[in-house]
Parts: C-alpha cells; structure tokens; sequence
C-alpha cells in the first residue's frame, strides 16, 4: 500500500475508535469526570486545606496535574484494553486481517485511538480542575511531551495486555493490581520527599513517579526527580513496549491460529 | 490464463497434534465459479481461512493472482474479499459504518467508500437498514451484509464460506442470482455450501474434501456424468395391482400408487414411459429421488471412508 492509502486506513481505524468511546461516554467519558470532581473537592478542598503546603504549593495546586496525569493514564490503557479484547472476542479483528493493512499500521491506529481518550479525558478534567484552582502552566513543551507520550506509552501497554487476554478477568488484572497501586504510590498525592529514605529509593523504581513528577514539572515547575531522565525512560520504554507488540501482532498471538 | 487461485501441498496442523489439512493441491482459474465441498469438519473453512489469512499455515504455498502469501501478502489481500462462516463484524455498530470502515482498511478515501458502500448495501436489498445496528438484523440480512463488506473494495476474487446457510428460499434464490451476476462481470468465485443443489447450479467446477485430503477435483459436468444411474420416483393415477418388471431397470414400490425406478444412463427414460403406457400405468407426476450431485457425493465420501479404514 502506497502512504496515502496508509493513510486512509490509519484514519479509518483511529476514527473507529474515537466514535467507539464517544457513543459509550457514558462508560468512558463521565465516570472520571465523576471520580476527579470528588477527588478534587474532597482531597484538594476539605481535606487540602488542613494539609497545607506540598512541595511548596497548596495542596490543591499539587495534586491537581498528578490527578489529570492517572486519568490520563488510566484511560489510554482502559480504552485499548478493553476495545481491542472486545474486537478480539466478536472476531470482528478479521475484518483488519483480511485486509492489506500492515501490523504497524493497526498497532498505532489502535494506540492514537486509545491515546486520545487518555487525552480527552485528561482535558476534561484539567477542565473541571479549573473549577477549583487556577492552573499555570511553566513550560508549556514538557507539559505537553510528557503527556502525549505517556498516553501512547500506556496505550501500548493496553494493547499488549489486550493481545494477552483470554477472558474479560484478563483485562482488569493489570488495571487493578499494577496499575491503579503504582499510580497512587507514584507521588499523585505527595512528594516523595515525606518518605524516608529507604521507600524514596523504593519508590524510584515506579515508572509512573516519573510521569506524573514530570508532568508536575510542566505545569508548576518542581519536580522531585530529573526531567531528561524521565523523559529518556518515557521513550525507551514506548520502543519497548512498541516492539513487543510489533513482535506479538507479526506472530499472530491471540488472534490467528 | 490466469490462475486466481493457486494452492500447492498445503498442510495445516492445529495445537500441533491434529491433521486438519494433509497436504491439499488445488487451482481455480480467473473467472471461475467453484465450489470446495465436503462433510462437516472435512478441512473447508481451515483451507479457505489460510487463504484469507485468517489462519496460519503450517507449509505449503499459496498464491492469490500469482501474489505469494509469503511474501505478496499485501498485494494478494488486495485481490480478495472474504465472506466467513461465522458473524464476525461488530454488533453494536451500524450496518453502513461496518461497509464505510472496511473500504477504509483498504485505503478507499471516506467519500468514495460511501458510495461503494451504497451500491453493494442497494444490491443486496439492506439499504433501508444501514443505520440498523447489524445485531438488529435478521441471519439472513447478516449474511447479506457480510457480502456487501466483502465486495466493497471490489475484489477479483470472492471466497464464501457457506453464504446460504440459514437463508430462505426465495432469498438464496436472490442470492444465487446476485452471485451469478458479479461472476458473468467478472469476480471469480469460490463458495462452499452443504446445500449441493446450489453447486450444481451455481458451479462450473468443483472439488471435494474429505478428511482434509482432496478426493475429486474436477468439472461439474465430468462429475455429473459419472453418475451412471438417477433414481427417479414416479406417481402414478391408479394404485397398480402388480409391480411391473422391465428389463435394464429396477423397480420398486414404495406404496400402493408411486414407484421407485433407478434408470442406468446409457437406457434412458423413453424405454421406461413406452412399457408403462402399455401396461395402461398412467403417470402424474415425476421427480429425483435425490439431487443428482448429492448421490455422488454421498457414495464418494463413503467409498473414501472405507478406503481409509481398509
Ligand atoms: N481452532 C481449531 N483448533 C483445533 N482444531 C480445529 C480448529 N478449527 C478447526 N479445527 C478442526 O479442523 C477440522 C476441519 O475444520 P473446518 O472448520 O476446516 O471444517 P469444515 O470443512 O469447514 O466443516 P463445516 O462444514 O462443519 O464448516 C475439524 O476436525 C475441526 O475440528
Ligand atoms: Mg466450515
């Protein structure tokens, strides 16, 4: 296929896959609508303004940019979860495997569709976020950068997830018992700083501090970690991840027997 | 001539321990409309899905236009659409959007999908339901609507699992006109079917499987002819008081006013109406016993059987 026609099939899937989580907003869009709204009027009002200062900022400022990157995060992986299992299980994935559109092609069709429900929520609730502070944003490329990039990042470790899955358990196991805890436990809340020495060194180890610090970093201009390094794990492990789902999709795991 | 299809030594082992296609050879000519028989579990939709790419091979070659699945793949897809055995788009979506975003896999832009996708939907009668969700519609229109996603990128070669499954009468009719009409334009054909009365009158050539061995590949009308008796089922006006005996045929009751006669070829039938009318047996009516084809098929498939045990 020449890059036109490309093209015109990347979109087709990237389309397919905005009006699947747009026509179900209900599932999608709303509930973390809900969720933030509650977090911010419970963590950032009621219970923030008890806190005090965080990493030199009110409470609510501080846990503003982390709460918009675990939806951001949350979201990416849920919608390729759960959209490309469900193609998988309705064998509506044969429609893309009779047709001449290389791996690659479905690979990112499938991650910009889920990215972008990753980033619209995040825009919904930076949104709504607004209702309750007033956001700046320090640097404008980093905040955007680190957000695309972990949306597809996350994306991608839906897809895989995804390819893996043989029943609908399958797809909430990595959502609950890895994901959700690294992201709580990944400074959405706090500064590492509180922590004592041994559990900073422990929380070092979560990819997701980097993000959400990084992220932090974008909006308020404090980090608890090194920027370039986060950004350098960002990208290495999309080519990770990125190739693994290559190396999955060419050997037909999970959807050609 | 072009080969459409080209299938040489395929062999398909599945969870590596059951044989499901042992080493099949096969070609269909462009423009061809051919039918792969067999009983149920024969290798069919094993043999067609690796052609499809929809199951991996374990070896063999196969080539769609002389476009080598190995290492074509995108050029032989290009050449193919697919009608499975099995539902397998969306149900949730609507009928026009399933036929707008196939076109789309295959690189036909938005505004030219949707005409394409307006003419196979009008075609195949479904156009008062494209906004339908394809759960909504009934097997039948779900069958009609996997053809029309099939053809939207306007393949020159067109594989059909079982298409008429679970459709009525008057409808496969309409569909075997429809299928009929795009071959006369051109698209080759390949259809599978149980219901050997429609490759009788759909096909020009045919093969069977069995056991995932090919066991006859050959022209509809070869085949037909190697038939060498019909049996035909005659009813008569009046009950008949003694069965009648005529040499060359067999003759049996099968109540008081119908007989069973099985007619060699090489007799005919004219010999059988003279003695009748002599005997004063009036006949009102006649019919096969069984379609021609399916008694072939049956005594294949049999004597291929006991030539496995043996
Ligand atoms: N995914 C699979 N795993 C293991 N065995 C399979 C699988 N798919 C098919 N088979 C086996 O391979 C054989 C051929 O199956 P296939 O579906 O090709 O038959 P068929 O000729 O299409 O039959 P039918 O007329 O019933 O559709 C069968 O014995 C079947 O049980
Ligand atoms: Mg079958």
């Amino acid at each position: 296929m020449n890059t036109r026609l490309l093209w015109t099939a990347f979109v087709t899937i990237v389309v397919k896959e905005i009006r699947r989580f747009t026509r179900i907003w209900v599932q999608t869009l709303l509930p973390p609508a809900i969720t933030m709204t509650l977090y911010f009027i419970i963590f950032g009002n009621l219970i923030g303004s008890r806190i005090g200062d965080m990493g030199g900022f009110d409470y609510m400022e501080y846990i503003v940019p982390g709460l918009i990157m675990m939806s951001v995060i949350t979201n990416s992986y849920g919608n390729v979860v759960s959209s490309f299992f469900g193609t998988k299980f309705q064998r509506n994935i044969e429609e893309l495997l009779v047709s001449p559109v290389p791996n690659w092609v479905i690979l990112a069709g499938y991650v910009i569709g889920g990215a972008s429900r990753g980033l619209g929520v995040g825009f919904i609730v930076t949104l709504l976020s607004l209702f309750f502070t007033d956001l700046q944003i320090h640097h404008l490329f980093v905040t955007i950068a680190v957000v695309l990039l972990t949306a597809i990042l996350f994306a991608l470790g839906g897809f895989i997830n995804a390819v893996y899955a043989k029943t609908f358990d399958d797809i909430a196991i990595v959502p609950t018992f890895i994901l959700t805890p690294l992201t709580y436990l990944g400074g959405v809340f706090y500064s590492i700083q509180l922590l004592p020495g041994f559990w900073q060194g422990v929380s070092q180890l979560n990819p997701i501090l980097y993000m959400v610090n990084s992220f932090r970093y974008g909006i308020l201009g404090v980090s608890d970690i090194n920027i370039g390094f986060a950004f350098a794990m960002i990208i290495g492990f999309i080519v990770l991840l990125g190739g693994y789902a290559m190396h999955l999709l060419n050997t037909g795991k999970g959807i050609r027997e | 001539m072009t080969t459409a299809l080209s299938i040489q030594d395929l062999r398909k082992v599945y969870g590596n321990s059951f044989e499901a296609l042992k080493g099949i050879t096969l070609d269909v000519q462009q423009g061809d409309f051919f039918a792969l028989l067999g009983p149920n579990g024969a290798g069919k939709s094993t043999t067609l899905g690796i052609v499809s790419s929809l199951v991996n091979k374990t070896s063999g070659k196969v080539k769609v236009f002389g476009y080598d699945l190995d290492t074509q793949l995108a050029q032989a897809k290009q050449c193919l659409g697919v009608v499975p055995q099995e539902f397998n788009f969306n149900p949730f979506e609507k009928v026009l959007d399933i036929v707008v975003t196939q076109a789309g896999y295959y690189g036909i832009p938005r505004k030219q999908a949707t005409e394409r996708a307006e003419t196979y939907l009008r075609k195949l009668g479904l156009w008062d339901k494209r906004n339908e969700r394809a759960r909504m519609l009934s097997g039948g229109m779900k069958r009609r609507l996997m053809i029309a996603r099939a053809l939207v990128h306007e393949p020159k070669l067109l594989i059909l699992d079982e298409p008429t499954a679970g459709v009525d009468i008057e409808l496969r009719r309409s569909m075997w006109d429809f299928l009929t009409e795009i071959n006369a334009a051109g698209t080759t054909i390949i259809l599978t079917t149980h219901y050997l009365e429609e490759a009788e009158s759909l096909c020009r050539n045919i093969a069977i499987i069995d056991h995932g061995s090919i066991i006859q590949d050959t022209s509809m009308k070869a085949l037909l002819q190697k038939l060498d008796t019909e049996t035909f089922i005659l009813d008569l006006k009046d009950d008949f008081t003694e069965l009648p005996e005529l040499n060359g045929y067999v003759i049996r009751p099968r109540d008081a006013h119908t007989l069973e006669v099985d007619v060699p070829k090489s007799q005919g039938l004219n010999e059988l109406f003279k003695f009748l009318a002599e005997q004063g047996m009036e006949v009102t009516s006649m019919r096969n016993k069984a379609n021609r084809l399916e008694e072939l098929f049956v005594s294949l498939v049999d004597k291929n059987l006991k030539q496995e045990r043996a």
